[in-house]
């Protein structure tokens, strides 16, 4: 018996006083506006205290014993040599090869990171084979990875990669795996009773019930990978706003170190805001909800 | 319309036992079912007593210690579409929308879109939620998540309904509405229910037959016929035979020695989520 064709909508079963109990998005009001702006305004300041203050403490040359800022350049140095860096044409070569490095090693990160994680937080026995290796390289610090890198690749654009890899593959292994063992288990056997196969539980309801976790991964992730770029671009090259920042310090360039630093800070910021803005394009059912 | 032939229903001598090691206990005890096609079976008793168990059983989440199940002559081995599930709290897919919700069943049968969305509309108007196919679950009250759910169970035809105290989170006013709503959905489908509740009143409102269930270890203790005509009307929870069997039931349900009750149970087994029998 075919279910629809013997269904008549019921007029009864309309409960409109049950219906209209739905709340209303509220009005955009004047006050949300101010307190919007309000809002920016205060971060804005924030900033610009912050150099006020980084300016104040060089101009006093401010000796506090256990920290100094005799030798340190004042923000006016700083932009001076960001203005420089900017007109000259490396900026586009400095920027464009660190960009690769991080997107290539973060791509693999996450490739890896959320396959091994979906397996890992399903497969009890996968868990014991994978994760005291796991684990035991987690604690290693990226700097340390450099002389193995070295070894292990021939290509020093490779162990470059290698490196942000390493950073940025624990954040988004873990809150995958986190993700995947924090599933309501009701889901699931509410998908087999209606009739999911294996598969079709991992794509229709491990994977995007996991979703907002490894999003979170994944934005971690970026920020670690940038992290270790300077430790990356250690390794070798011309190129790199990690190599720029290492090469100022060995010329004892200290205004241009800040601009590195700057620009790795700006870059990761960026970054990992487009992963979350990437995330909650894919995920419009979770916002509102963190 | 014909007369109904699947959704039989034989439960012989089942024992369940969950946990495990010296924790393992027997949550249900020797219990045995028989349910025609169509039927309306309601299973009363206090919190703890394993009629979520026995519902799990059904549902194919639990496995039996010992004694059968058999839908139409095949054993309950697994779950299937065929056997829909109704949960107290919803477990609609947070991610998907109302409409992709309620076709989910058919998609995993293979259905294409549009024919898939044709019925899910189909089923929600019949639930009463014409109008809200986009909306997402959250978005949704208490009340019509359980309508979206019980229209997402009925997409695969099924043969039997199995719904653990599927009213039981909702507030009075709702829960009695919903009552009547399923009355009337069950009258067009006819297909066999068997709703677990420890709410009295909801029992005897709904069901053909009461089957009364005792803790400790889980086992059938009455089984009460009602001949109420239907359809039955809000009416009916104030006439004499009503309150009559209701006090029955309070007496059975509240005998003059205490009994303790066991931890909560739900059709998947005790707390430990490693006694589930899944198969990933």
């Amino acid at each position: 018996m075919a279910l629809s064709s013997s269904l008549r909508p019921s007029g009864n079963a309309l409960q409109h006083d049950e219906l209209t109990a739905l709340p209303l998005p509220p009005p955009v009001s004047f006050d949300m506006l101010w307190r919007q702006w309000l809002h920016y305004g205060l971060k804005l300041t924030s900033i610009v205290l912050c150099l006020l203050l980084w300016q104040w403490a060089c101009r006093q040359h401010l000796n506090l014993g256990l920290i100094t800022f005799q030798n340190v350049p004042s923000p006016q140095e700083v932009i001076h040599a960001a203005w420089t860096l900017m007109q000259s044409p490396k900026l586009l070569l400095h920027l464009s090869a660190s960009l690769y490095r991080v997107f290539t090693g973060f791509c693999v990160a996450a490739l890896a990171g959320i396959t091994l994680g979906m397996l890992i937080g399903r497969l009890p026995w996968l868990a014991d084979v994978l994760l005291p290796p796991l684990e035991l390289l987690r604690p290693i610090p990226a700097v340390a990875w450099i002389p193995l890198a070295i070894l292990m690749f021939p290509s020093s654009e490779i162990s470059m990669i290698y490196i942000i890899f390493i950073g940025a593959l624990f954040p988004i292994l873990l809150n995958t795996i986190h993700g995947v063992e924090g599933i309501d288990v009701r889901l699931i056997a509410s998908a087999r009773s209606l009739g999911s196969g294996r598969r079709s539980i991992f794509t229709e309801v491990i994977l995007p019930a996991a979703a907002p976790s490894i999003v979170t991964g994944l934005s971690i992730g970026m920020g670690t990978a940038w992290f270790c770029l300077v430790t990356a671009e250690m390794i070798a090259g011309q190129f790199g706003i990690g190599y720029y920042t290492w090469a100022s310090y060995t010329i004892q360039n200290y205004a241009d170190i800040i601009v590195g630093m700057l620009f790795i800070g700006i870059m990761g910021m960026g970054s990992s805001a487009l992963i979350k803005k990437l995330g909650s394009l894919l995920m419009p059912w979770y916002r509102g909800q963190s | 319309m014909t007369t109904q032939q699947f959704g039989k229903i034989e439960i012989e001598r089942l024992h369940i036992q969950l946990g495990e090691g010296k924790r393992r206990f027997e949550a249900l005890h020797d219990v045995s079912i028989t349910m025609a096609p169509g039927e309306f079976v309601c299973v009363l008793g206090p919190s703890g007593c394993g009629k979520s168990t026995l519902l799990g059983a059904l549902a194919g989440h639990l496995p039996a210690s010992a004694g059968s199940v058999h839908v139409d002559g095949i054993a309950v081995d697994r779950p299937h579409p065929d056997r829909g599930l109704v949960f107290q709290h919803h477990t609609l897919f947070p991610w998907k929308r109302v409409l992709d919700n309620v076709a989910f069943g058919l998609k995993m049968k293979g259905v294409a879109r549009r024919e898939r969305h044709q019925r899910a509309r189909d089923l929600l108007q019949l639930v009463g939620l014409a109008g809200f196919e986009h909306s997402y679950p959250a978005h949704l009250s208490g009340g019509m998540q359980q309508r979206v759910e019980i229209a997402r169970v009925l997409i695969n035809d099924p043969r039997v309904m199995l719904m653990d105290e599927p009213f039981g989170a909702l507030d009075a006013q709702t829960r009695l509405k919903m009552q009547e709503l399923l009355l009337d959905v069950w009258s067009r489908i006819n297909t066999t229910i068997l709703f677990i509740t420890h709410d009295i009143d909801e029992a005897l409102f709904l069901a053909d037959r009461i089957l009364v269930m005792s803790p400790r270890p889980g086992r059938i203790i009455e089984e009460i016929k009602l001949d109420f005509a239907r359809p039955r009307g809000p009416d009916l929870v104030t006439s004499p035979r009503f309150i009559d069997l209701k006090r029955h039931c309070l007496a059975l349900l509240h005998p003059e020695t205490k009994v303790v009750p066991l931890q909560r149970l739900s059709p998947l087994g005790a707390a430990r989520l490693t006694d589930i029998q899944f198969a990933i």
